[in-house]
């Protein structure tokens, strides 16, 4: 189960990330208050800078775009942010394992 | 497209029930749209979809169909496959509940689901949510040559009895509830809420032995016994009884205390027995007396199939089965014996090597309707360890079954081996699972493929949840797999000695978790481990419950 993490005080860069109310795919706050398909356009956030996507999170599920709104952590590489977690991983990347046969 | 079930052997509808599931489903689009256009917030819509079945998960909503009592008809199977194809990804997930999962609905399309699943005498009401969930039952039932009773005229019961009960719609926690009718226990009837083995008395009537307080999860309990034997006449007053006990002490305060196993545990065994019979006793009896003849019109919709006399059948089974060996191994492993001479009941794995557990494509469902349809009088079964069973197939025609089967990738003879692993969807799918099951059970799987040292490992049950809430059963397996999140990382604790059937037991923990990359190889060590040690005719319980945990702990130590 997701766990909140915390935005005070914490080293590690965030992001804001939710389901899609009509359908449920996982989305990420983006640039601009946009809600992505790719963890890749995430926009990051720094320790309580966090707070400000959690409002837009906040305010997105008031308007029926998501549900949800969290803060998860992650790392930055060249290809953008990366989830630190396992679930977060999965939530990313989609499930590890095909259809069945 | 009327999809009105009329075949025997399974329960038909009349159109006050139709009516009422179109009435649902009526309601239920307009929650949703008010839900999308914001009349409803979250709060106020998840109680109201999880009523219908529709769970929000990792990546999508996922929408839990229920199958009562673990029976299909050929035409309910196929309005599934459709549904997999129209509204998911063409795949649905047949879980240990007997129900079917499909794991990426849309929320904008799910009452179109539930019309289409309401179109076939299907819905999915009351399998989420704190009420009588889906009763499970025998898979066999109706055609096991040892079963007593059939159990499926009184989980039918139970369901019309448990449907909207307006006393038992919010209570303390989910309750769930096992029946079976034959000495086997093929049902794990005491590790449920209620478990129920009917049976009969000297003069032949139906009663039966009751448990209660059973289950797994955080804290795995095996049930107590309530009743030794209980009549016909009051098996529904006995059932409010033990509800209204349980609603009315069941801790509401504490999710992780609010199952009645934790209030059987906490009174005590004896105080909460005679709770419930100072309930029993102050019941209007005969308000909630089981009429004979309500039985019988239920049984009438369970009656046998048309069987006819095969007295060849058995010669030509025998014939084909010296034949051809692979043949001889899927009617070895696959299989049960059928009350009616010359039929045999079928079991269609869901568990090809390094296959998804559980999980069926829209083409091997809409194949598999057409088998039963073909060889089974239209009858499919669900059962708890996740595969499908064609109940009463012709033992001279078990060999076409066989081989159709086999095209589908669909007879894999591993039911009761290392391979026919039990998996949640875990951490691939589910936002409650700290860790993945479905890979873990892929690479054991894959391990252990070879069909010859399947076979000498003999029967083994090897049970995978992604998180403590156990709907891998894995407390029950003879290996368990219980997936943890450890500083975000997946590990797995493994457990030893469980059983689900007459000697239920709940596995002891070999020690401290594993991580996934050294899962295979700890399971590979356990497995290699009992061998050295059984005994000739041994089987792995057995061999563990003989030896103990202490030569099986060597397995974790050398994977430090």
């Amino acid at each position: 189960m997701q766990a909140k993490v915390k935005t005070k005080g914490t080293a590690q860069p965030l992001v804001v990330t939710a389901n899609r109310l009509r359908d449920g795919r996982v989305v990420w706050l983006a640039e601009g208050g946009r809600w992505a398909e790719h963890i890749a356009e995430a926009k990051v956030f720094l320790g309580e800078a966090a707070e400000t996507g959690l409002a837009e999170g906040a305010e997105a599920e008031r308007t029926q775009l998501v549900v949800g709104a969290y803060a998860a952590e992650v790392t930055v590489g060249v290809a953008g942010p990366v989830p630190l977690r396992a679930r977060e991983k999965f939530r990313a990347l989609g499930p590890s394992v095909g259809v069945a046969a | 497209m009327d999809m009105a079930v009329t075949r025997a052997g399974i329960y038909h509808y009349d159109e006050f029930d139709r009516e009422f599931l179109r009435e649902r489903v009526a309601e239920f689009r307009g929650q949703v749209a008010r839900r999308l256009d914001g009349a409803l917030t979250e709060d106020e819509f998840k109680p109201l979809r999880l009523m219908n079945g529709l769970y929000l998960q990792l990546h999508a909503y996922m929408l839990r169909c229920a199958v009562p009592y673990g029976v299909l008809s050929s035409d309910q199977m196929r309005q599934l496959a459709h549904i997999a194809r129209k509204y998911d990804r063409g795949f649905g997930h047949f879980t240990t509940r007997q129900n079917l999962q499909f794991n990426w609905i849309k929320l904008e399309e799910a009452p179109d689901a539930l019309a289409a699943l309401a179109e076939a005498d299907l819905h999915a009401l009351q399998t989420s949510g704190n009420c009588i969930r889906n009763v499970t039952t025998d898979e066999f039932a109706g055609a096991a040559a040892d079963e007593i009773v059939d159990p499926r005229v009184y989980a039918e019961i139970l369901r019309q009895w448990s449907t909207l009960h307006p006393e038992f719609s919010y209570l303390p926690r989910k309750f769930k509830i096992a029946i079976t009718g034959a000495p086997t226990d093929r049902a794990a009837i005491q590790v449920h809420d209620i478990g129920l083995l009917a049976k009969r008395g000297p003069a032949g009537e139906v009663g039966f032995e009751v448990w209660a307080g059973g289950g797994l999860g955080r804290v795995p309990i095996i049930g107590t016994k309530l009743r030794e034997w209980l009549s016909e006449a009051d098996f529904l007053s006995y059932m409010e009884a033990v509800l209204r006990v349980y609603n009315a002490l069941g801790g509401r305060e504490n999710i992780h205390k609010a199952r009645i196993k934790i209030l059987v545990r906490d009174v005590g065994a004896a105080r909460f027995i005679e709770m419930v019979e100072q309930e029993f006793a102050t019941l209007p009896r005969e308000k909630f007396r089981l009429d004979p003849a309500v039985v019988a019109g239920i049984q009438a919709h369970f009656a046998s199939p048309p069987f006819v006399v095969l007295p060849n059948a058995e010669a030509d089974l025998a014939r084909a089965v010296s034949d051809n060996a692979a043949f001889a191994d899927w009617v070895a492993h696959n299989t049960n014996p059928h009350k009616q001479p010359g039929y045999i009941s079928a079991i269609v794995s869901l568990k090809p090597i390094g296959g998804i557990p559980g999980d069926a494509t829209d083409a091997q469902m809409d194949a598999v309707a057409d088998l039963a349809e073909r060889y089974s009088f239209d009858e499919i079964r669900v059962t708890h360890y996740q595969n499908l069973v064609l109940p009463h197939v012709r033992q001279d025609e078990l060999f076409a079954v066989w081989q159709a089967l086999d095209a589908l990738d669909l007879a894999t003879p591993n039911v009761g081996t290392v391979t026919d692993i039990i998996a949640c969807p875990g951490l691939d799918y589910c936002s409650l699972a700290n860790a993945r099951a479905i890979p873990v059970a892929q690479l054991l799987s894959e391990r252990f493929a070879d069909l010859k040292r399947q076979y000498d490992i003999g029967p083994l049950t090897l049970n995978i949840s992604g998180c403590i809430n156990a709907c891998g059963h894995h407390h029950v397996g003879a290996i368990g797999i219980l997936g943890v999140d450890k500083k975000g990382e997946e590990f797995y604790q493994i457990t030893l000695g469980g059983s689900a059937g007459n000697d239920a037991t709940i596995g002891d923990i070999v020690g401290p978790a594993v991580p996934y990359d050294d899962v295979t190889d700890v399971v590979e060590r356990i497995i290699r481990i009992y061998l050295s040690l059984r005994q000739t005719g041994e089987n792995f319980l057995q061999t563990y419950r003989r030896a103990g945990m202490a030569p099986f702990k060597d397995a974790l130590h050398a994977a430090a």
